[in-house]
């Protein structure tokens, strides 16, 4: 899922403190399970916002609403009726929640409430961590199932460099290093043949590299 | 036992301290408390086992906020004891109402009570 | 290994046979180019190439390249280090074929310590090529004559093409096949990370020659002497993949302070000498880091001096 974590709240503050009338806008999918952004997020920055803007004697209406997903034409529609009760959205969704609802909603300022991190995992409780950077062509097949883009610091493909030491990354002893659990993991596949493999340059234009992604599928069309 | 305690706060009776959440003492706040204790069971006691580490957590998450909009952190505590100490209860909340007096009234609440004002006025 | 791929001198030395030398230049963290010079003249007739570093711990410095020409020019021959931290593969390409423009016979090919360890920790990374991609890079465009994108390249770069290995980083059982992928890349020599514990490199060695490795391969030892027992405890304790012995530790603590520095030349010409013997070396790469005038007189009590006529 999309990993998300709460903007600090001065800044939220600054982005919108020239707003008298202002939506806090949450998202019931990936950011309500990494709690950045679901409906206790919005409930507790709503409370927030309207305490601080009080104590500054500043009369402010802050209202909340959760949708369903606001990657989804068909759940941002649920706010077309209420959109103009507000000067600006703070939404808690992602950046494509962010962007969707800002395309839909062209007069009405739409600000982030959350940092948007990576695609990760709910490791542990409070622990989410990165797995994948949406490269567009998947090399997991290769790698024992273990992603040297994302988990390596310097998405290096036939590692490790030099720097792994004790099975940890050189950027920080907390830090995996992706190529010591591509190997363990290959050994426990029994496939450490496939080590010597050498990785071919990559075809970046799937990743970033390539402009924006789109994924055209004529089969589901309406 | 008949022990003195304040008469200027309300006790809001919870199933374990656990069960309290960040927006339930953001709320209290909002409506104008002036500061807010959480008393849960003594560390190692619960009977829920970490309910009160939890509680513990929020409040220092809601002391966090409430420093930075201004409010005040100090103006939430948390106090462990166990159910036998009746005394100790009444030692906290004089020790906390004492705290709050020297600190004044809450900003939002006087913020609350001018806009009051000004609407009665108008 | 015959035939010579490139005008490099480094080249003819080790395909003739002998244990090849090689220095280390950091370029100045400013446009002074004597600084460069310097070093340079200071190694010159000890040597038979001298690495430059590009950008090293990721600290912004003048260019790997810029640097290689400034010693070229004062008829030393470099080698150039290419890192994939800081230029995606049309920049690579480019300065490869630059490099080639101006005679540079050598390059060994990384990936560059993380910009988190330098001045820029705030930058991104590029990494588009890994070091063994780059090798493969360079090799396709020397031998191939074509860009990566397929074109023909108009007089292909002639570069003897390098690498690095650490003998003792982590994962262990991983340093031989490593070594082996990089060779399939197409390394035509390895300079390794500096060897302190003689005994694991002679067993990694051992083991590269079992594989055959080393007809495939010229490796070159790397050798860093010790100025004082307190280097010897930093490089042990806080330098990622070094193998630093106890018994190093404990000679250069065992005399008075002022003898360290020369007891740490001692030993580094002690392990060339033990190591000049033992299968497989093809040479040696001396990196006395911010200690180049200590080079000559390492090379010339290690009897690699003087340096053979090819």
């Amino acid at each position: 899922m999309i990993i998300a974590e709460k903007k600090p709240i001065e800044e939220i503050i600054q982005e919108v403190k020239d707003f008298d009338r202002i939506l806090i806008l949450g998202c019931n999918e990936c950011v309500t399970v990494c709690e950045a952004g679901g409906k206790k997020e919005v409930e507790v920055l709503a409370s927030v916002l309207r305490m601080y803007f009080m104590a500054q004697g500043q009369e402010k209406t802050i209202g909340e609403r959760t949708l369903e997903r606001q990657c989804d034409h068909e759940y941002l529609e649920e706010i077309r009726n209420i959109i103009d009760d507000y000067d600006a959205v703070v939404s808690l969704a992602c950046g494509v929640g962010v962007q969707f609802a800002a395309e839909k909603y062209l007069t009405t300022p739409l600000l982030p409430g959350v940092n948007t991190i990576c695609l990760g995992a709910n490791e542990d409780r409070g622990l989410w961590t990165e797995r994948c950077q949406a490269c567009g062509t998947c090399v997991l097949a290769r790698t024992g199932g273990i992603c040297p883009v994302s988990r390596c610091a310097k998405r290096v493909l036939n590692g490790p460099c030099g720097g792994s030491t004790n099975g940890k990354c050189e950027i920080s002893k907390d830090t995996d290093c992706a190529w010591q659990l591509i190997i363990d993991r290959l050994k426990a596949l029994d496939k450490m043949d496939d080590y010597e493999k050498v990785a071919p340059v990559k075809d970046w234009s799937t990743d970033r590299a390539g402009g924006p992604r789109t994924v055209i599928r004529e089969d589901v069309k309406i | 036992m008949r022990l003195k305690i304040p008469t200027d706060f309300r006790i809001v009776r919870l199933p374990c301290t656990g069960k309290i959440d960040i927006i339930h003492i953001l709320r209290a706040f909002e409506k104008g408390a002036d500061g807010l204790y959480v008393v849960g069971c003594m560390e190692g006691d619960c009977h829920f086992n970490e309910g009160n580490f939890q509680a513990r957590k929020r409040v220092e998450q809601a002391a966090g906020i409430l420093d930075k909009i201004g409010v005040g952190g100090e103006r939430v505590k948390m106090y462990n004891l166990s159910s036998g100490e009746g005394p100790l209860f009444a030692q906290y909340s004089m020790e906390m109402v004492n705290k709050i007096k020297e600190l004044g009234p809450s900003p939002v609440k006087l913020a609350k009570q001018r806009m009051q004002k000004k609407a009665d006025a108008a | 290994m015959s035939e010579y791929v490139s005008n490099s001198r480094l080249e003819r030395v080790l395909k003739a046979g002998h244990l090849g030398v090689t220095s280390e230049c950091g370029p100045p963290r400013g446009t002074d180019a004597e600084e460069v010079k310097k070093k340079g003249l200071l190694i010159k007739d000890h040597v038979d190439a001298v690495n430059v570093t590009d950008n090293q711990t990721a600290m912004t410095r003048m260019s790997s390249l810029a640097a290689c020409i400034h010693l070229k020019l004062q008829g030393i021959e470099p080698v150039l280090q290419m890192v994939t931290r800081d230029r995606n593969r049309v920049a690579l390409q480019s300065d490869i074929l630059g490099a080639a423009s101006f005679d540079i016979p050598n390059m060994l090919c990384l990936s560059g310590d993380h910009q988190s360890f330098g001045d820029c920790a705030q930058g991104q990374n590029v990494h588009d090529l890994d070091s063994m991609q780059l090798v493969q890079t360079v090799r396709h465009m020397r031998d191939e004559g074509k860009f990566l994108g397929g074109d023909a390249i108009k007089q292909p770069p002639k570069i003897f093409v390098g690498a690095a290995a650490n003998p003792f980083a982590d994962p262990f059982e991983i340093r031989i096949p490593r070594l082996a992928k990089k060779i399939a890349c197409g390394a035509e020599f390895i300079q390794t990370q500096c060897i302190y514990n003689l005994d694991k490199f002679k067993e990694w060695m051992r083991r590269a020659v079992d594989r055959g490795l080393t007809e495939k391969t010229f490796i070159m030892a790397g050798m860093t002497p010790m100025k004082s027992v307190g280097m010897a405890k930093y490089m042990k304790n806080k330098v990622p993949g070094m193998d630093v012995p106890e018994e190093i530790i404990n000679r250069l603590a065992g005399v008075e302070k002022k003898k360290q520095a020369e007891e740490g030349i001692n030993i580094c010409v002690e392990h060339i000498q033990e190591l000049s013997e033992i299968k497989g070396v093809a040479g040696f790469h001396i990196m006395a880091i911010e200690w180049e005038e200590k080079v000559p007189e390492i090379v010339e009590r290690s009897g690699l001096y003087p340096r053979p006529k090819v």
